[in-house]
């Protein structure tokens, strides 16, 4: 206990420890069990999951390209903060929630990480991906960017990591994650173009697929519309998630963390991204269903089945696409942090549901006229690595928040007297 | 490849002499027909009317080993070309001990024609004597797929060798055309114009199973009902 006061940064008050350790035995034991769960899929192979010849890919592929995307408030951030700040200087304003965006990136990246491990059926053969690499798949770009930007996400959290108080004292570790800070503009640019490229290989995963009417897309040089489509989303929606993580984090500690000033830039910026994102998704949703999929024999409604119904793409377009942005931008509507944190939510769950449709129903709709649909029901061996995930995703979270200075301005914004 | 959907009575010759030949494995319990590994598949067609109008065929379905530019769909999204086209024979091979098991292929394949090894493979007690010592098995976590007996083409270019006669014109018979019993699959070579199977692939009755997604199957299918043929693609 001793211990954990001696870690908790200068000036800032956190929770009572057992407090603490009750909340991290609850994520222990959501780890666990994912890890029981993992183990048992590497010891008794895929059999165990609800996969099958007709969904290759499942619930592990849908979680880690949604995790993605909501991580990718870290490259974006890194990136209006390091790179376009000195242009546009109101953007320094995300210097409040940058560490944040970093941790919350991090977390993401590994955990999909983590579990993209489950999803081979072959786990120990994972390094092909970079000896035997296919130049021409889309999966090898994913490969390689997802690892180099880990890569840079663990340079890019070990500052923060170094700012707490005690590793801090250490003399050469202060020196070395000051040195860090110096040049962390370049990692974040680094990350931004990995990550750009990631995002949008993912996107190109299912857009490349020409035997697929569902995913399937034309596009620029070799890259299909899906490629940029994704970047656009995770773009609208990084930022979203990782301020209403913020959200969270305030409402658990109930401490103001951030100005009210960082969720009105925030908004600005997803507001702008998102209409772009959702003006070009209904370009490319009536392009497809008018243009491409009749090409291919198939009229919109054959991709539409129970319980892979129509509702998924208005729930997509208009709930979770329309209705944000025009919460978003309308000044007095984002004033109102109901509001504005509905559409930040409604934007996250639009994304979720973007990788949901592209991943799993693309899948379950039938390609052959004399094929059948299918419905595909994830097992627990799937569903809880994922919720570890999530757990992981707290746990660390929760260890940044408590022992570094994730938010420089708590100390102003909260007092102690 | 060509397959007389005319001839075909769905006796499934085809699909036992393929698991044979290709040491594909089964397990006690296959009811999970979504899991089971086959690779000439039958799948029954129907035409939808009420009897006595009602009619139906059986169109067994090997990998189309899809000749589209460039790459097969499944060819060029395998991360470690694990899957390539042979540009020589067309032949799309598989290969199992470089495959990662990311089942990208399968979800590019419209045709359902790749399985993944769900288990570790398995035959009951006698059969394990009886694998053909030709075809690798494959083990666990892996993709495979209809290799149009790949193993027969190396089979009888060993033998052009041996005999001195050209590489070019060797031809030999996969198992499952073999077996039929109609001799309602024919095989060859589709660029000699010649062969029995490139005149076939001309004849009024052949069709190729979803044309319009340029896939390019090196499958032919013949069927003299045009709504088996209408079934074939998507048609608005």
């Amino acid at each position: 206990m001793l211990m954990d006061k001696a870690l908790i940064p200068d000036g800032v008050r956190r929770s009572p420890f057992p407090v603490f350790a009750a909340w991290l035995l609850v994520l222990f034991a959501l780890i666990g069990w994912g890890v029981y769960a993992g183990a048992v899929v590497l010891l008794k192979a895929l059999n165990v999951t609800g996969l099958n010849d007709y969904f290759g890919f499942g619930f592990y592929i849908t979680i880690d390209l949604g995790i993605i995307a909501l991580g990718a408030g870290a490259f974006f951030s890194g990136f209006l903060f390091y790179g376009m700040s000195r242009f546009f200087p109101s953007l320094k304003e995300l210097y409040k929630i940058i560490n944040l965006a970093v941790v919350v990136g991090f977390v993401c990246y590994t955990g999909a990480l983590a579990v993209l491990l489950l999803e081979i059926g072959q786990p120990l053969r994972g390094w092909f991906g970079y000896w035997h690499a296919n130049v021409h798949s889309m999966l090898t770009e994913v490969i390689f960017c997802i690892s180099c930007y880990a890569i840079v996400l663990v340079i890019e959290i070990v500052p923060i990591v170094l700012e707490n108080r005690k590793l801090d004292a250490i003399r050469p570790l202060h020196v070395f994650g000051h040195s860090l800070h110096e040049i962390m503009a370049i990692f974040a640019l680094t990350g931004t173009f990995l990550s750009f490229f990631h995002q949008g290989s993912l996107g190109g995963v299912a857009g490349v697929l020409f035997g697929r009417p569902f995913a399937y897309r034309t596009g620029f040089f070799i890259w299909p519309w899906t490629f940029f489509l994704f970047i656009l989303s995770a773009i609208a929606s990084g930022p979203a998630f990782t301020a209403l993580i913020c959200r969270a984090i305030e409402k658990v500690s109930r401490k103001q963390l951030v100005d009210r000033s960082v969720y009105d830039l925030i908004a600005k910026i997803v507001a702008g991204f998102l209409t772009i994102y959702i003006i070009l998704k209904i370009i490319d949703t009536l392009y497809w269903a008018l243009d491409l999929a009749p090409g291919f024999g198939f009229k919109l409604t054959d991709f539409y089945h129970p319980p892979y119904g129509m509702w998924l793409l208005i729930t997509e377009i208009l709930i979770c696409g329309v209705i944000p942005v025009i919460i978003l931008l309308i000044p007095q509507a984002r004033q109102r942090n109901g509001l504005l944190f509905t559409a930040f939510a409604l934007d996250c769950i639009g994304v979720l549901i973007n990788r949901f449709v592209m991943t799993i129903q693309a899948l379950a709709a039938p390609v052959m006229p004399f094929d059948s649909w299918q419905v595909y029901i994830p097992t627990m061996y799937e569903v809880a690595p994922g919720i570890a995930m999530l757990a992981y995703c707290a746990l660390i979270i929760s260890l940044a928040y408590r022992y570094t200075p994730l938010f420089p301005r708590e100390k102003e914004l909260n007092p102690i007297h | 490849m060509a397959i007389d959907l005319d001839k075909c009575t769905g006796c499934m010759a085809c699909s036992v002499a393929c698991q044979a030949e290709n040491n594909i494995s089964f397990r006690t319990d296959e009811s999970n027909k979504l899991r089971s590994i086959t690779w000439m598949e039958l799948f029954y067609l129907e035409n939808g009317k009420e009897f006595p109008d009602y009619q139906y065929v059986y169109l067994p379905r090997p990998c189309m080993h899809c000749n589209s530019p460039h790459h097969s769909p499944c060819t060029f999204v395998c991360p470690v070309n694990a899957t390539v086209r042979d540009e020589q024979t067309g032949i799309v091979d598989h290969i199992y001990p470089r495959c990662i098991g990311c089942r990208y292929c399968m979800v590019a394949c419209p045709y359902h024609a790749r399985d993944f090894n769900w288990w570790d493979p398995s035959w009951p007690k006698p059969m394990e004597t009886m694998l053909s010592p030709k075809v690798s098995t494959r083990m666990r976590g892996v993709v495979e797929k209809c290799s149009f007996c790949h193993h027969r083409l190396n089979d009888a270019r060993a033998k052009a060798y041996l005999d001195g006669t050209e590489m070019k014109d060797v031809t030999y018979m996969p198992a499952c055309a073999e077996a039929c019993p109609t001799k309602a699959i024919s095989f060859g070579n589709l660029l000699d114009p010649h062969s029995e199977v490139a005149k076939l692939a001309k004849d009024q009755r052949a069709f190729r199973i979803l044309a319009k997604l340029n896939t390019e199957p090196k499958v032919y299918y013949l069927s003299s009902h045009q709504w088996v043929q209408n079934l074939a693609d998507n048609s608005l």
